[in-house]
């Protein structure tokens, strides 16, 4: 039986390398040209426009805040109608969790790839294609985090003569609410990591500038900006990780 | 009749909350302003987005195929034209995300040792840890432009961005697992003669095993949504041909394709799933 899976796996690992074409003669001459390019990477440079990088790394955290906002607001009800002990009617939550299943099978890329082509280029179509995956994702792990919540505190509302949303509203939400904003922040790091490649599609922020320098062959400049994206990546997830330690401790 | 006690409580009860209001209106004034710088330099323009929404209504509307219930066969059949090309390209990505993800954990296994503090001296493993952080952070999608450059257009280049930025993922989280192994087994085989290459292969490795394969199917769930849209920059794949209906307004073809790689990643999630509870044994 083990030997049979292991078999399979290889099985599969070839098949695979034969349908990607790795001869090692294609793995060697592409190596020898890695390492030309990355001779060309040093020393990194921003080409003397570091302004309007940093602009558009601005462009880039924006769009990765606002798309989360959005995601973080719409959630909440279809998180609702999704939650065994919210939904009483059960067409209502499966529709709710195939459709945030669906929101979230498809990657941010190709949303936005969608949204550049409904709005036009730019950050807006940006932040529409952060928002519409991770309203799925928070609205599955939002439904889930509901479900676990102690019932009492309901009851208990409901008892005094709440209605379902109230009881919602003051009996379940507090319960779930700072779980909830860790997560949003947990998304919101890695949203700032998915808005630095949108540009790549024409949705804003620093991809744009990324690929465009590719393009011409400034293979200093394309070092020179993975770096500011790395500082500003490793920032916002140190700040981010901060807030998410105070919210977990409070 | 109020004493002096009862009242300094009251007082400090009201200052209380007033400190707590007052903190309250400053985080939410704050954070508005963080709202509005953020859209001002996102270029959100209300006027703008009243607009497109209905852009987005009939985009989508467009998508929807002409379903005749008397034709349902043919529609379909319309509808799905490139099937079987389209699998094909699915299988692929699939394939570039399974032999990506075999790499990818292959070097995370080789590094994670040296990068575990339990197990090698801080000096191997800030280095090690470093070089993992960098492999991460840059994303999948930045490899596979530089890839394309040095490799030439195709899968190739797709497997080999996912096997990098993999590596540098599951080579932390594998330290980390390797970090919580029981020493005892460690200096068991030490005490016995063992190298340590044998302390590790033998004494933290059966350890770590169930919780790294546990990762490593995550990592592929993970991996087959990135490996999707790798054929936008010409890394191979199904990305590829969803990106030509994009650019050519093919519009049935988007919601076929789309509905394609949807039916496939929650079929491999629930596969993924039941091969973590089931044969693996922990989640």
């Amino acid at each position: 039986m083990n030997r049979a899976i292991w078999l399979l796996c290889a099985g599969f690992l070839a098949l695979g390398l034969w349908r990607v074409d790795a001869s090692p003669q294609r793995l060697w001459d592409g190596l020898a040209k890695l390492g030309w390019l990355i001779s060309l990477m040093w020393p990194p440079s921003f080409g003397g426009v570091l302004p309007q990088l940093l602009a558009a790394l601005a462009e880039t955290v924006a769009m990765a805040f606002l798309g989360t906002l959005i995601a973080s607001v719409l959630a909440i009800p279809l998180a609702a109608c999704g939650a065994r002990n919210v939904a009483r009617f059960w067409p209502l939550r499966f529709a709710a969790r195939r459709f945030s299943d669906s929101l979230r099978g498809i990657d941010t890329l190709i949303w936005a790839l969608v949204f550049v082509s409904a709005v036009g280029m730019g950050p807006f179509a940006g932040i529409l294609a952060i928002a519409v995956p991770d309203i799925g994702v928070l609205a599955r792990t939002a439904s889930e985090s509901l479900e676990a919540a102690d019932r009492r505190p309901r009851e208990a509302i409901v008892a005094a003569g709440a209605g379902p949303v109230l009881a919602l509203r003051w009996g379940l939400m507090p319960q779930v609410l700072p779980e909830y904003l860790a997560q949003v922040l947990y998304l919101f790091e890695s949203n700032t990591r998915s808005a630095t490649i949108l540009g790549v599609v024409g949705a804003g922020g620093i991809g744009l500038a990324l690929t465009d320098r590719m393009r011409i062959n400034h293979w200093d400049e394309v070092a020179g900006i993975v770096l500011l994206i790395l500082v500003v990546v490793a920032a916002i997830d140190t700040l981010s990780r901060r807030i998410r330690m105070r919210l977990i401790r409070a | 009749m109020m004493t002096p006690a009862l009242a300094a409580a009251t007082a400090r009860v009201a200052a209380h909350r007033g400190a707590a209001f007052r903190q309250r209106t400053a985080s939410l004034i704050g954070f508005t302003a963080l709202v509005l710088l953020a859209a001002w330099i996102g270029e959100v323009d209300l006027a703008k987005l009243a607009r497109g929404i209905p852009m987005i209504g009939d985009y989508l509307w467009r998508t929807v195929p002409s379903l005749r219930a008397d034709h349902l066969a043919d529609d379909f059949h319309d509808w799905f034209w490139g099937l079987r090309e389209w699998v094909i390209l699915l299988g692929d990505t699939l394939l570039i995300a399974y032999v990506g993800t075999v790499f990818g954990a292959a070097f995370a296994l080789l590094l994670s040792f040296p990068a575990a503090t339990t197990l090698a001296s801080a000096r191997i493993v800030w280095p090690v840890r470093r070089m993992l952080e960098a492999a991460r952070t840059v994303p999948t999608l930045v490899f596979a432009l530089l890839f394309v450059f040095a490799f030439g257009l195709g899968p190739l280049a797709g497997v080999l961005a996912i096997a990098l930025h993999t590596g540098g993922a599951l080579g932390k989280l594998f330290a980390e697992i390797h970090e919580n192994a029981d020493p005892r087994q460690i200096e068991a085989i030490r005490a016995a003669g063992g190298t340590w290459a044998e302390s590790c292969r033998f004494g933290v490795l059966p350890q770590s095993l169930p919780g790294m394969l546990s990762l490593g199917l995550l990592r592929f769930e993970i991996n087959v949504r990135e490996a999707s849209v790798l054929g936008l920059v010409g890394a191979g794949g199904i990305g590829e041909e969803l990106y030509l209906a994009v650019r050519q307004f093919e519009y049935t073809d988007i919601s076929a394709i789309l509905l394609l790689i949807m039916a496939t990643i929650v079929a491999l999630d629930s596969l993924s799933g039941f091969l973590r509870r089931r044969v693996i044994g922990v989640l």
